[in-house]
């Protein structure tokens, strides 16, 4: 039973991170860009949702809802500001900047709210499942955080496959260049691909912080990048890839942490990245790309 | 004069000079008595950062590839010469003979795992490369600070657990004890040792780029495709990079454990690695001399003035973001050439020091 406990809560956090990935690969699939502070997006969400609720007494779906909306614009301003005078620039001053955006949010929220860790208040008010004669309980942010990813990526799946805009983000995603002769406006889509993968970020963040309730600056640094890690094993990309990495890193981090050593569970998640980047760098979904002169 | 000195050269030779007047200028504050405790206590964390930046410009200046591992180098070397001078501390007693050697052993154990790491991550490029480098870092500073050593009559003991799964005999002595870290390492660093690896660094690193192979290894970074189309071993150039900057960043390691009573893995974690980046992106991407000024300015300034250390971590990442978006951005870098470039003209005549090129 330990085992079957220690599974579900893998799923559960691997369903967190499941929506994390979907935000990394969308932006990386259309903007080409690893972008780092997509974890850091993650605590501001969890900051708004906890400032809505205990200083404005807003009810917990509201205050989910506020977060969203402040994540959106959150991404599209970073996306803005800092990645758009870089569209033409190396990979290295793109990333670079990404990792400067990533720590100036982490220091703006160490400044705002300082270092103690604040204990976040479950969003989350649905009854917990029992199973054999209460053996085994799912908790209720476990529930969630399973339906709330599968309807996510249901979603997000048909939105890139039947809107407009959606297959106007794959055109992007393929080619720039053909997409912007084909009358695509590829700045409102790059934006659009922000302001979702950031909208996505805040409603991870109410997942994770509910499932894990402290909340510090430094709480999306750690998801987010194992976030990727789950994007990379995949397939960078792909959006039911996202999910697949997802689950399996969240169940390779927890059944790692229980049954290896607690120190060494992040590193085993790292190590699962490079021997997926080694064995198969498109990941599982992803398609192989050929190298042109 | 019948040869003309190579601007290479001369650059070079003008780092070297400023070097040893700093030098010069420092030894005099310290021997009058004119300098503080505190900037004497700064002296050896100048030259680690130094080497540290500097040899991180190998990679991400002249290879074109950020890696975010440089962290967990500075960590195999502080550790594995750490371990050095503990167990050779009774059998070596003069420490002008051990200190160097211990200093050896961390740039050589760096060195390889820095190519170990390579073979395999050097096939990526960009963002994988640098979150793979990330990951390395991170695996190391926690397999690190799990990790309990010890060692007896019959040898070395390893654990990842706990200190009482290493079976040492009881005239054992505990050499790494998990997250609590390596105590007892002598303190052997002192600022003129300190001094001479940062010279050395500096002409090792002038003397690469400067190369046959530094210039295979600039090309590959200007047109890799091109580079390999002329038969350049893209491969043998990129680790050959790589392990000289793990090996340097390994020095700068040995040289901040011999500093510290007691040294602990987190120490070296993700912030530290982004700190350094911040020296060498400040400094100039592919400007040595600016790499170390960046270090020793940035080591500084938040010492002196208290009152930014709040703000020190948001400044550094506007700077990152500003510095990239003033460097990379044809426009806006159109704008300055074109308003400052006069001014530029007449003011820094042959000064690139800062500008970054």
């Amino acid at each position: 039973m330990a085992f079957l406990d220690n599974l579900i809560n893998g799923i559960s956090l691997g369903s967190i991170y499941a929506v994390i990935a979907l935000g990394y690969t969308l932006v990386y699939g259309i903007a080409k860009m690893l972008n780092f502070a997509h974890g850091d997006v993650i605590m501001v969400g969890g900051y708004v949702i906890y400032t809505a609720m205990s200083s404005l007494q807003f009810n917990p779906y509201l205050s989910v809802l506020m977060a969203i909306c402040a994540c959106t614009i959150l991404g599209i301003v970073i996306e803005k500001v800092a990645y758009k005078p870089l569209r033409q620039a190396t990979s290295l001053a793109v990333l670079i900047t990404a990792i400067g955006v990533s720590y100036f949010l982490q220091n703006m929220a160490l400044l705002i709210f300082g270092e103690k860790p604040v204990s976040f208040k479950s969003v989350i008010d649905i009854p917990n499942i029992k199973l054999f004669d209460g053996q085994i309980t799912i908790k209720s942010e476990t529930t969630a955080s399973i339906v709330i990813s599968v309807i996510i990526v249901i979603g997000l799946s048909l939105f890139v496959n039947k809107t407009k805009s959606g297959r106007a983000m794959l055109a992007v995603s393929e080619d720039k260049d053909a997409a912007q002769l084909m009358g695509i406006n590829v700045n409102r889509t790059i934006s659009l691909t922000f302001a979702i993968g950031s909208g996505l970020a805040a409603i991870a963040g109410a997942l994770l912080c509910s499932t894990y309730p402290v909340l510090s600056n430094t709480t999306g640094a750690m998801p987010g990048i194992k976030a990727f890690v789950a994007a990379v094993f995949g397939g960078i990309g792909s959006i039911p890839g996202a999910m697949i990495g997802g689950l399996l890193i969240g169940v390779i981090e927890i059944l790692g942490r229980a049954y290896i050593s607690p120190q060494l569970a992040d590193a085993i998640v790292f190590a699962v990245l490079i021997v997926v980047l080694m064995v198969k760098p498109t990941g599982i979904l992803g398609k192989k790309v050929n190298e042109k002169v | 004069m019948k040869h003309k000195i190579k601007p290479a050269t001369r650059k070079s030779f003008l780092t070297y000079a400023i070097m040893i007047a700093a030098f010069i200028a420092v030894e005099i504050m310290v021997s009058t008595g004119s300098a503080s405790n505190m900037f004497k206590g700064l002296l050896i964390p100048f030259c680690v950062y130094s080497i540290a930046a500097a040899s991180l410009n190998l990679t991400v200046g002249f290879l074109g590839e950020l890696s975010l591992g440089q962290a967990g180098f500075m960590c195999i070397g502080a550790y594995s010469s750490a371990i050095f001078s503990i167990v050779t501390k009774e059998t070596i007693t003069n420490a002008w003979i051990r200190f160097p050697m211990a200093i050896l052993v961390g740039g050589f154990f760096a060195a390889v795992f820095g190519v170990l790491i390579g073979i395999p991550v050097l096939r990526l490029r960009g963002d994988y490369l640098a979150i793979v480098t990330l990951a390395f870092g991170e695996i190391i500073k926690n397999v690190f600070a799990a990790l309990y050593v010890g060692y007896d009559s019959n040898g070395l003991h390893f654990s990842l657990t706990s200190q009482g799964d290493l079976g040492l005999a009881p005239d054992g002595k505990m050499l790494i004890n998990g997250a609590l870290g390596i105590s007892g390492t002598p303190k052997d660093s002192t600022f003129e040792i300190a001094f001479v690896m940062l010279m050395l660094t500096l002409i090792i690193i002038y003397n690469f780029v400067n190369s046959r192979t530094g210039r295979a290894v600039m090309s590959i970074r200007d047109n890799r495709i091109a580079a390999e189309s002329i038969g350049l071993n893209i491969t043998k150039y990129k680790l050959i990079t790589f392990g000289l900057t793990a090996f340097l960043a390994g020095i700068a390691g040995a040289l901040f454990s011999h500093n510290l009573a007691s040294l602990q893995a987190s120490k070296f974690d993700y912030n530290l690695s982004i700190l350094v980046l911040v020296f060498v992106v400040l400094g100039g991407i592919g400007n040595i001399r600016g790499s170390v000024i960046a270090a020793i300015v940035l080591t500084y300034l938040p010492e002196v003035l208290r009152g930014i250390n709040n703000y020190r971590m948001l400044i550094y990442s506007v700077v990152l973001i500003v510095m990239m978006i003033f460097t990379s951005n044809a426009k806006i870098r159109g704008f300055f050439a074109a308003s400052f470039g006069r001014l530029k003209g007449m003011v820094f005549k042959n000064k690139t020091a800062k500008e970054g090129e």
